[in-house]
């Protein structure tokens, strides 16, 4: 990490989005990780995605377990509300929140120990629940904080940073939230933010779980030849199925795509994201086929990244639980505390 | 004769229909203005083991569990003999004579209806012979207790309302059973129920029922829960409830959300989810799930977030005994997760108090912003109870605490979180969303400062820990005060008791003053102890402190928490799953003084 503190003035002529906000509006404390963690590009991409959306900063709520990558929320949109939980417990505390109020975004930043290993129950069961929110998982198949240890993200064929073996075959995080019926499931790399910021908007602007498995190699422990989860191996065994931009909803499409590789799937606030197929017959529509595309890849030794899966069909939380329209916690005493007429009804039913 | 003075048990099969029947008992004697206090015993089981049903019928208002059965009704072969062998001296057993039983005791009387061979004759499908068999022994009990028949038959009228066909052939079943008794024994009995105005308003409910509609009240609008016994029928009563009283009625829509979580972590977290962001959220568990639930009870107590728990006690420890009552979750409870943590605790004693402490709990939690915890146990929860009609104050609206809105962050120049501006040790919150610029802090478990930013400054922390301890002070102040016996004191000991233990006091108080004892009894009803707590053992030179469990863990809490001389404090004990009754209460404070104690069984009718 750096100790020199972020200075408060900035140029005056920085970019400003449609609410007169500059990225800076968007920034959080300082980092304290490792210098080049692939976390710090990851909260560098929510800043930009949020800053592109035009996201009022408030409105949003940052949800997270324990770990490195749960410590990032603290250095993205200083202007929200944070909440660093207990470890693995993240999708529940955020499940809470979701269903007090569905009318804040929630981002959830998690990494592969907190949702791959203690958290791997409440995970699978976020998503089942499809609640309305964006879960990033920082992924770089070791534990940190505790120096090193492997996590359950790591492939087999890893070895750690001092020639240890693992021996245990790895939890794809992107084939498992397409298996539990995640209705937005990507996977990107840290170091790749033309992929990762645009599936941060689309997934953003998607009602319901979004899952991004961000690859983001751990400089300090898990960097080295024979990692799998490292910067080099990542760009070398990357393989993108499907190239996304998104389109907000203002924007008129323009037609400077090829006719076949591309299409266009509108998300729930009428943006778009428009995929480049770079693979011949991939369907991100189709949950079996994207199950079976990741692990023939995976095979080869390949990590598929780009928008895996998306259905825009499926409900969230909120409206499976058939809720009122206005967030629960807005309702008063007049709205939730029956009379003392209807209390004496129940009396002289219990007699 | 005893009249509206006995108690009558029910040994059935699990899952034989009895529990439908025994209760429709009960309420009938509540019906005729006589209270009762019915207990079900019942295994950790769906179909074939054991089970019981206890209907203590007293219009004097003891209503606590006691021993001596007046009345058996024996059905079931599995426990006859220890059914037969807790009658006492002189009482009845009620059995189907359709099967020849051998029936060792001369000292009771034995009353035979065969059940099975006039529901065989009667009914011809075999789920009805079956189920008419417990119907038709509430039909003899009818005539055997000189009971109104006319309450009887009308309460199942209401109990089928909508499935009309049913009415008559269960009050067939009723007459079947009424008409032999009439014919072959000389009724009534010397125990009878002679209607009366004794129930006077009350109300009969379960503890749990009344909790979940305190919620209700409340204004709680997310309830989060893992299914364990005994609370289940918290977050059930909850829903009930929601749906007659919570939908908008334009839509359809809820104004409530009810999850069943994957498990007791979830339930919590969700609940202090929902919290954190200003809706009022509750779970409800037990003692496996209190443990599983102390972490995250860690983190609301220091990131001090409001959420409130109902603990349904029973057995412990580990699985313990699922379906039996205790207390003896007070230690885990008062101080649940690492670290220098304390709760807030609640100690309702009856159905009235749960939907009390349900509301006063919700405003006590986001006052003080720490959890607060609900410590009822199964025979509260579970079990009917005679008590007192719900009431709300409708001039009062919800305490939300000390919430800042946009306009008052407007007006700070600069929020902090934890900033004990007041004085009281309680900081001011926001919730997520509300202001653009201001207000917006970041929540979390790990040592913060003033303004929540992280710090590993230890001196920093020591005096956010001290800031909490003058919170909990203030708890003090604003938790429900202590109840007393005697509106003055002048008895040179004392005794100290709190939840269900409540119901069996004053008849044990009774029992002592038979021996010349009068002690003056003071109820706790919350955790952290006001000063008038520690006055009232100070001013006793010996104080019992009546308690279901083994290790005196309120008096430990006393002792740990008054800094007192655990000399004052004498532990009295019950922890054999049962309620405590009022001789056990009578006789180990006899015994401790050194005095002969009564026979426990001298409580039925033999004692006339």
């Amino acid at each position: 990490m750096t100790y020199i503190a972020k200075p408060k003035f900035h140029h005056p002529k920085l970019p400003l989005n449609d609410l007169g906000l500059t990225r800076r509006d968007y920034e959080g404390a300082m980092s304290t990780l490792c210098a080049g963690c692939g976390h710090d590009s990851v909260s560098a991409a929510i800043v930009e995605a949020c800053f592109e959306l035009n996201l009022p900063a408030h409105r949003v709520a940052k949800m997270s377990g324990i770990g490195c990558s749960s410590k990032t929320p603290t250095y993205f949109l200083s202007k929200s509300h944070g909440f660093n939980s207990v470890h693995g417990r993240m999708p529940s505390v955020a499940t809470g929140a979701n269903l007090a109020n569905n009318s804040l975004k929630y981002i959830g930043v998690s990494g592969d120990g907190d949702t791959a290993s203690i958290g791997f129950g409440q995970f699978a069961h976020a998503v089942r629940r499809q609640v309305d929110m964006l879960y990033v998982v920082e992924n770089n198949g070791t534990y940190g904080l505790t120096k090193g240890q492997f996590s359950a993200t790591n492939d087999r064929v890893s070895v750690g940073r001092k020639g240890q073996k693992n021996a245990f075959d790895a939890i794809d995080l992107a084939a498992m939230a397409i298996q539990l019926g995640a209705s937005f499931v990507a996977r990107s790399f840290s170091g790749d933010k033309d992929q990762l910021v645009p599936l941060i908007k689309a997934a953003l602007s998607h009602k319901g779980f979004a899952f991004i498995d961000v690859i983001s190699p751990c400089v300090t422990f898990n960097n080295h030849i024979g990692s799998t989860k490292s910067f080099e191996f990542v760009r070398d065994h990357e393989h993108t199925v499907t190239g996304a931009d998104y389109v907000p909803h203002r924007e008129t499409i323009t037609a400077d795509y090829e006719e076949g590789s591309v299409i266009d799937v509108t998300l729930h606030d009428q943006s778009r994201v428009r995929l480049r197929k770079l693979d011949a017959g991939y369907d991100p529509s189709d949950q079996a086929g994207a199950l079976q595309h990741i692990m023939a890849r995976q095979a080869k030794g390949e990590v598929v990244t780009g928008l895996l899966y998306l259905d825009t069909g499926e409900t969230e939380l909120k409206e499976k639980m058939e809720m009122v329209a206005a967030p629960l916690n807005s309702l008063g005493v007049a709205e939730l505390r029956p009379d003392m007429a209807a209390l004496e009804k129940i009396n002289v039913g219990l007699r | 004769m005893r009249v509206n003075d006995f108690v009558i048990k029910f040994a059935n099969v699990n899952g034989s229909g009895s529990a439908s029947a025994n209760a429709l008992f009960a309420k009938a004697i509540f019906r005729m203005g006589v209270p009762v206090a019915p207990k079900n015993i019942f295994p950790s089981n769906i179909q074939g083991l054991p089970t019981w049903f206890e209907v203590r019928v007293n219009d004097k208002g003891y209503l606590g569990r006691r021993e001596g059965i007046d009345m058996m009704v024996a059905m079931n072969p599995q426990s006859w003999d220890r059914d037969v062998a807790e009658v006492a001296p002189g009482g009845y057993l009620l059995y189907d004579s359709t099967f020849i039983r051998e029936i060792e005791r001369d000292d009771i009387k034995t009353i035979g209806v065969p059940l099975t061979k006039l529901c065989n004759e009667r009914f011809t499908i075999p789920r009805e012979r079956q189920l008419f068999k417990n119907v038709a022994y509430v039909g003899a009990l009818t005539a055997l207790l000189d009971m109104d028949f006319e309450v009887v038959k009308g309460m199942l009228s209401e109990q089928f309302r909508g499935k009309d066909k049913l009415i008559a052939p269960n009050v067939d079943a009723l007459e079947l059973g009424r008409n032999y008794a009439l014919k072959y024994f000389d009724c009534p009995l010397d125990i009878q129920v002679v209607t009366s105005d004794a129930v006077g308003d009350r109300i009969l409910v379960e503890g749990n029922d009344a909790a979940g509609l305190g919620c209700v009240f409340a204004g709680a609008t997310v309830a989060a829960w893992y299914p364990i016994t005994p609370s289940t029928s918290v977050a059930e009563a909850f829903e009930k409830y929601c749906h007659q009283l919570r939908i908008e009625p334009e839509t359809g829509k809820k104004k409530f959300a009810i999850v069943q979580a994957e498990d007791e972590l979830a339930a919590i977290g969700m609940a202090i989810g929902a919290n954190w962001n200003g809706a009022r959220a509750f779970t409800a568990t037990s003692g496996p799930g209190i443990s599983l639930m102390s972490e995250f009870l860690g983190l609301a107590y220091f990131a001090e977030l409001p959420v409130l728990l109902f603990n349904i006690q029973r057995g412990g420890p580990s699985t313990g005994m699922p379906t039996r009552t205790q207390q003896s979750d007070i230690i885990s409870c008062a101080y649940a997760s690492h670290g220098d943590t304390k709760h807030v605790l609640l100690f309702p004693s009856d159905p009235t108090e749960c939907f009390d402490f349900a509301v006063r709990g919700f405003d006590l939690a986001e006052r003080l912003q720490t959890p607060v915890i609900v410590m009822s146990d199964l025979d509260l929860g579970m079990n009917e109870w005679t008590t007192k009609p719900f009431k709300i104050d409708e001039t009062m609206g919800f305490d939300r605490g000390k919430v800042l809105n946009a306009e008052q962050l407007d007006e700070i120049e600069r929020f902090g979180r934890y900033l004990d501006v007041d004085g009281d040790g309680i900081p001011y919150r926001t919730y997520p969303g509300t202001h653009p610029e201001k207000g917006a802090f970041f929540t979390r478990g790990t040592s913060h400062d003033e303004y929540a930013g992280y710090t590993e400054d230890g001196t920093v922390n020591a005096r956010v820990m001290l800031r909490l301890s003058h919170k909990f002070n203030t708890a003090k102040t604003v938790v429900p005060a202590p109840e007393f016996g005697q509106k003055t004191q002048g008895a040179t000991m004392g005794l100290i008791h709190f939840g269900t233990t409540a119901v069996s006091v004053p008849e044990a108080m009774g029992m002592l003053a038979d021996s010349q004892i009068h002690l003056d009894t003071m109820r706790l009803r919350a955790f952290p102890f006001s000063q008038e707590v520690e006055d009232f053992i100070l001013s006793h030179d010996k104080v019992f402190v009546v308690e279901q469990n083994r290790d005196g863990q309120m008096r430990s809490l006393l002792v740990n928490e008054c800094g007192l001389d655990p000399a004052r404090l004498v532990p009295i004990l019950n922890f054999d799953g049962s309620p405590i009754t009022a001789r056990t209460i009578a006789n180990m404070i006899l015994e401790h003084l050194g005095q002969a104690v009564e026979d426990r069984s001298a409580d039925g009718v033999a004692a006339e």
